[in-house]
């Protein structure tokens, strides 16, 4: 496996380097600086850096009221709690009101491991992707979290970020370019495509290969955006492949699949394997354990992939 | 500048219109708009500084309302002032129209939050206020909420942000008239002892008469002068004020007037 690294620490150096041209920039945290990747950011612009406390309702108000005054507004928090906790401020201050503050909702997933069920937020893609003029936004690696950070300081309107605690293998280089709304594919395969998000893109590929050895040749494609999502290709997809898997870390119910379900069903209805959380929160243990416990690793997601395919 | 009994004028006006826009729209909450009339006059045509030509203008003071559910209120101040027409208000509610049943910032410039849930309108300010300071301006953000609405968390969140940060540009004015939705506030949750709330959250407390146009500004004024702390101003409201049958009863809080109490009411409102 590749290299490991942190994707808190990559979004917090991208949004550093975007404040350093961009004065309007402000970060916004509930007692959770260093957890989610936003300590170099407060180390180097303590003037711009807003400590609110444990306050999740009160700091994602305050960033809409930043915001209404020319500030650029990033505010990170556990996703668990934002937009866990907050989601009708953010609906009614930051949606309603189409104020440009972007929402970073860190330890997404069940590999925030040991703290538990409580913290495993598997909710929030439903949660910000039904809201009008919100933007939903998963990065798979280090390379993709730092470009986000740097791409989102320039768009205009309500952002998510989901992204996890865990360090991620690199799966891009430094060639790679982050554009909102645009699918990457990632691996090229003749007999189905899986579509994926965020921290599911390694093991999907690592999938792709156990499937190859299984004589089926899986296309993997990555949606760093969620929402508005690149339906084009989804259709393209589908019509080549007559047959769609989605991985995503999160329920299956409300989720990136679900997004990908609804285009599907409206203009290629095609058969659909939906892999991710079923109805169930998680636990306890340690991320390595709880992908495999919900069927998430590469060996788990190639077994459901090749039992699906050959019915 | 506007002399007193010219804003005793235009809070007559205020009340009579929203409470003609409640009618026509059918549904809305007269009571508490009533209450707060004289307050939004005397905002609008004495203490913000504040162009209805220019609601962007970068010098503006702003108006937050938290309390949307009393915009009709707010509505008709503005079209006091000159912002929008007097017929745009019959327009209250209605499919298509700048003037919803809670206010959205995004339909009409002068509005500068979309509220209504109650509770997020102070943090929200407050994110104004901390924005203005950053840019080393002086303008002020005044604040109206509801005083059931302090039966929410955020609005206390709120309240230690506020603080913390030394927010002087930022004065709330709390709408004291001890009624909210199922009753009167002090049975469904009580408040008391309000001012020692406030006052131990690190604000600067005055409590006044919110009918006495006099009182409003110079509270007003007293509390722009305070420069490192936030103020708030407890204004003693009457619910449903100047309109006899409506005074002090919570049942109408969010109840229309029909056409026989909309004259009668009209009638004492002269
Ligand atoms: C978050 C939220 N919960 C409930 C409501 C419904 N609601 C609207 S006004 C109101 C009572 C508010 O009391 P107060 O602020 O004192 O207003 P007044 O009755 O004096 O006008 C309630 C419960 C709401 N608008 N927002
Ligand atoms: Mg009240």
């Amino acid at each position: 496996m590749s290299e490991l690294k942190s994707v808190r620490q990559a979004f917090g150096r991208g949004l550093t380097l975007a404040a350093e041209k961009q004065p309007s920039i402000v970060a916004l945290v509930p007692d959770l600086t260093n957890s989610i990747g936003f300590g170099e950011f407060a180390e180097k612009f303590p003037e711009r850096f807003i400590q609110t406390g444990i306050a999740e309702q009160n700091i994602v108000c305050v960033a809409s009221g930043l915001a209404h005054v020319g500030k650029t507004p990033f505010m990170g928090a556990y996703a668990a709690f934002s937009p866990g906790r907050n989601w009708e401020q953010i609906r009614t201050t930051i949606c309603i009101n189409d104020q440009p503050v972007k929402i970073i909702g860190s330890h997404a997933g069940l590999t925030v491991g040991p703290d538990g069920e409580t913290h495993q937020a598997l909710e929030d893609i439903a949660l910000m992707r039904v809201l009008p003029n919100m933007s939903v936004f998963a990065p798979a690696d280090a390379v993709e979290a730092e470009q986000m950070a740097l791409v989102l300081a320039r768009y205009n309107h309500p952002a998510y970020v989901r992204y996890p605690r865990a360090d991620m293998p690199l799966v891009f280089d430094n060639l790679y370019k982050f554009e909102i709304g645009k699918s990457y594919r990632i691996r090229d395969g003749r007999d189905v495509v899986i579509f994926t998000t965020g921290t599911m893109l390694a093991a999907v590929l690592e999938a792709a290969e156990l499937l190859k050895l299984k004589k089926i040749d899986a296309a993997v494609v990555h949606f760093p955006t969620i929402k508005p999502l690149d339906e084009k290709s989804i259709v393209k997809y589908a019509r080549k492949f007559s047959r769609v898997i989605t991985v995503e870390e999160h329920q299956i119910a409300g989720g990136f699949g679900s997004a990908v379900a609804e285009v599907l069903s409206a203009d290629q209805p095609t058969i659909q394997l939906r892999i991710g959380v079923n109805d169930q929160f998680g636990q306890s243990a340690a991320p390595d354990e709880l992908l495999d416990f919900y069927g998430l690793t590469a060996p788990k997601i190639a077994k459901k992939i090749k039992t699906w395919y050959n019915v | 500048m506007t002399t007193i009994s010219q804003i005793e004028k235009h809070a007559l006006n205020i009340r009579r219109n929203l409470l003609k826009m409640i009618h026509i729209a059918g549904s809305g909450h007269p009571a508490g708009a009533l209450g707060a009339a004289d307050i939004m006059a005397a905002l609008y045509l004495e203490i913000m500084n504040y162009n209805p030509k220019k609601p962007h203008d970068e010098n503006r003071d702003i108006l937050a309302l938290s309390n949307g559910h009393i915009v009709p209120a707010q509505y008709a101040a503005l079209a006091e002032i000159g912002a929008i027409a007097v017929s745009e208000l019959w327009t209250l509610r209605q499919l298509g129209s700048r003037l919803q049943g809670h206010p959205v910032r995004t339909l009409l410039p002068f509005m500068e939050i979309t509220s209504g849930p109650l509770g997020s309108g102070l943090s929200e300010a407050a994110g104004m206020a901390l924005g203005i300071k950053m840019n080393g301006a002086r303008r002020f953000v005044y604040v109206i909420v509801g005083d059931g609405e302090l039966d929410e968390g955020n609005i206390w969140e709120g309240a230690m942000f506020t603080n913390k940060y030394a927010l002087s540009n930022l004065i709330v004015f709390v709408m004291r008239n001890n009624i909210q939705l199922d009753g009167d506030t002090e049975d469904i949750m009580p408040l008391e002892p309000l001012s020692d709330k406030w006052r131990s959250f690190g604000w600067d407390v005055s409590e006044i008469d919110g009918h006495n146009i006099k009182s409003i500004i110079e509270a007003a004024e007293r509390a722009r002068a305070i420069d490192n702390q936030p103020s708030v101003i407890i204004a003693h409201t009457i619910p449903g004020k100047g309109v006899s049958f409506m005074e002090g009863d919570y049942r109408w809080h969010g109840k229309t007037p029909d056409a026989q109490e909309l004259k009668k009411a009209l009638e004492e409102l002269k």
